[in-house]
């Protein structure tokens, strides 16, 4: 059914209709109101879960991993410096191949203080783990849920997996989204049966220490458990669309890719801005066009390969900056295209909530047909 | 005591022989039986009970990280409610995690209300990492990082009351133990256990390898420091002391002599002034918990 809400609330009724049974979180802007729309709903009788009022975002996951160990579905949502303060909980939540899914609502990262959208935050944590899925409109964030627990659970991944969605642009946003039915959700969703879990009757213990004749093992299947979340994820996306008319099976997207000369590369919401700077282009005569990142871990590296293996020149726009290095997209793209000899150029915009504009994105395609990037776009010089 | 048998946590462990921490476990095990889900902080005890792929514990075990059982502990707790089981939850640390790093999650719990059971294994110091000081260091004792030397006597600060921290918390039972009463031990456990909300029990865990002493008199130690007073056993219901350990005092030097943590008081001489202000400490624990015992007359007998 269609409906116009705010991306928060569409995310938290994604999340009442997965039945979480336990759900721990702490409030942080721009992802509050998720937390306090699923509390409504606890309070209510409509969500039938223990809601865990945690004194910090460490104790919020920390709580997940408690009830996640002991059996039950469990959902959390964060954002910028919460995530900072959960990094050591979420190496940990992955390790122990917990399949919790948390919202992450995109947000830069102190110092200076910004409580605005980038992707610092989720980016800054790409190798502890877990799944990364980054929607670009709010339908996408709210069917990635679904997506996200279904593949997390499955037995050949058992990963937990972050849904992202930049704060405000999509968080704060009215848009119609077509929600599910819980019959819908049950049907693709069924209830959570865990691989294993802590119980006195079958004692077993989780969490041990490793000397250095296991550590390594650990990490490769873990990292093997990463490799095969691909297929899972593809065939979740499929079976999505198959029921429900969207298809998700693709971790990346192609838009006016075919007949490019010049892909640009993006995740989260720019991709909206990009599609419609794409299309003004086009008209104009410019053959552009867009892969969209819609799974950034695990990292879908031979899909971009093959997708962009044509163009004669790539623009990665990155909301997020390795410091002395550069974006983390462009780096991993880059990567992902070795030997190719086409230019991967990268920009670094919108940090910290600057807007990105139609124009911005001209603006850019512009600056990588004369070969220019590997830059900060839009900076304010002025003040520097 | 059930025979070797029956026991839940299980021999060839790896702590160091007359290990305190390693009793706590065993008798911790002891008190819930089988039904319990034990979540265990980073430290010695979660090193010796569980290098992979070998484990000592015959009942479900978590380990997550050094700070957070109490949280993961409410999780547990959330879930078991959630799903209607009965087992029970009991997060156990070291005093580093509990005293120190792990205040925040344990404040957290504590107020929330959360039905489980928190133990603390105290050695006084943070003993798996090379024997540091934590808030749970007592005064003057040397450690890695409270060395005594020219300029130091060592830990220059006094024992963190967590007890009565928690106990302000609201906690319905606030109990502390020492591994030289066994028994007591597992009674207060079995108490903690079964009232209904969050319950702490601070459990005296001597460490030889820390404290330096000989593995076989670890229980001697323990009883010392309770007969001097620096340790007492107390039991507090919702915010009352209900129940006291009494002792006929020994002077303080008859614990401290025995340790190597505290041989800088007496060699290369007697540092007179510092034991004074350890006995003052010992006497204000005596005056505070009323554990003196009366004598009924000079010459008559005294029936601890
Ligand atoms: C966040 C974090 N900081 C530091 C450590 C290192 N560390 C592991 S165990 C430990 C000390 C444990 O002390 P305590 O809780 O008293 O237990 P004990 O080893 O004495 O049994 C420390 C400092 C860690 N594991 N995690
Ligand atoms: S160092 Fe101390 S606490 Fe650790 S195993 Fe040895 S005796 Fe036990
Ligand atoms: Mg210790």
């Amino acid at each position: 059914m269609l409906e116009i809400t705010e991306g928060s609330h569409a995310v938290a009724k994604a999340v009442k209709m997965s039945r979480p049974q336990v759900i721990a979180a702490y409030p942080i802007t721009p992802q509050t109101h998720i937390v306090e729309t699923l509390a409504d709903m606890v309070a209510n009788g409509e969500l039938d879960a223990e809601y865990i009022t945690v004194e910090s975002e460490f104790s919020a996951l920390s709580a997940c991993i408690g009830a996640s160990a002991a059996g039950s579905r469990t959902y959390s949502a964060t954002t910028s410096q919460g995530l900072a303060l959960m990094f050591e909980v979420c190496f940990n939540v992955s390790g122990m191949r917990l399949p919790i899914v948390m919202t992450i609502a995109n947000r830069a990262l102190g110092a200076p203080l910004s409580i605005w959208n980038d992707q610092q935050d989720s980016i800054s944590l790409r190798d502890c783990g877990w799944i990364q899925f980054y929607a670009e409109d709010n339908q996408e964030a709210t069917d990635l849920h679904y997506i996200a627990y279904k593949v997390a659970e499955s037995v050949e991944v058992l990963l937990p997996a972050f849904v992202c969605f930049d704060g405000f642009i999509l968080s704060h946003t009215y848009e119609p989204v077509d929600m599910l039915s819980q019959e819908d959700v049950d049907r693709y969703l069924p209830a959570y049966k865990p691989f294993q879990k802590l119980d006195s009757d079958d004692p077993i213990s989780m969490g041990m220490y490793a000397t250095p004749e296991y550590y390594l093992e650990f990490r490769y299947e873990h990292d093997q458990a990463m490799k095969r979340a691909k297929d899972v994820i593809s065939k979740a996306g499929k079976e999505f669309g198959e029921m429900f008319g969207r298809d998700y099976s693709a971790l990346v997207e192609g838009y006016r890719l075919e007949d490019a000369d010049t892909a640009i590369v993006a995740m989260g919401s720019l991709c909206g801005t990009i599609k419609d700077s794409i299309d003004e282009m086009r008209l104009a005569g410019k053959k552009v066009g867009l892969l969209k990142i819609r799974c950034f871990r695990p990292f879908p590296a031979e899909e971009i390969r093959n997708a962009l293996s044509h163009v004669k020149r790539v623009a990665v726009l990155d909301k997020n900056v390795s410091i002395g290095a550069k974006g983390a997209v462009a780096i991993e793209v880059r990567d992902a295209l070795y030997g190719k000899t086409m230019p991967v150029l990268g920009y670094i915009l919108g940090l910290g909530g600057r807007d990105v504009r139609i124009s911005d994105i001209k603006n850019i395609i512009s600056l990588a047909e004369s070969g220019k990037g590997d830059q900060f776009y839009g900076l304010r010089t002025e003040v520097l | 005591m059930a025979e070797n048998s029956c026991e839940l946590f299980d021999s060839g462990h790896r702590a160091c022989g007359g290990c305190g921490a390693a009793l706590v476990s065993r008798l911790l095990l002891k008190a819930t039986g089988k039904d319990v889900i034990i979540v265990s902080a980073t430290g010695c005890m979660e090193v010796f009970s569980t290098p992979y792929p070998e484990t000592a514990w015959k009942v479900p075990w978590i380990h997550s990280l050094f700070e957070n059982n109490s949280a993961v502990a409410s999780g547990i707790e959330a879930a078991l409610k959630k799903q209607g089981r009965k087992e029970k939850v009991v997060a156990i640390g070291g005093d580093g995690s509990t005293f120190d790093i792990g205040m925040l999650c344990l404040s957290g719990a504590f107020e929330r209300g959360h039905d489980f059971t928190y133990i603390c294994y105290d050695n006084e110091a943070y003993m798996n990492t090379g024997i540091q000081r934590s808030g749970a260091t007592p005064y003057d004792a040397s450690t890695t990082t409270s060395p005594a030397g020219k300029c130091s006597k060592g830990n220059n600060r006094p024992k963190k009351d967590l007890p009565q921290i928690l106990a302000a918390h609201g906690a319905p039972y606030v109990a502390t133990a020492s591994i030289a009463y066994p028994s007591d031990v597992v009674k207060k456990i079995e108490k903690a256990l079964n009232t209904p909300g969050p319950c702490y029990v601070q459990i005296h865990a001597p460490c030889c390898t820390g404290w330096g002493f000989e593995g076989e008199k670890t229980l001697a130690i323990g009883k010392l420091a309770i007969e001097t007073g620096l340790w007492v056993n107390f039991e507090m219901e919702n915010g009352v002391v209900t129940r006291v350990k009494k002792v006929v005092r020994k002077p303080v030097e008859s614990y401290l002599k025995e340790q190597k943590r505290f041989r800088h008081l007496f060699k290369p001489k007697i540092n007179a002034e510092e034991i004074a202000k350890i006995q003052a400490i010992a006497d204000k624990n005596a005056e505070k918990y009323g554990t003196d015992l009366k004598l009924k007359s000079k010459s008559g007998p005294v029936v601890p």
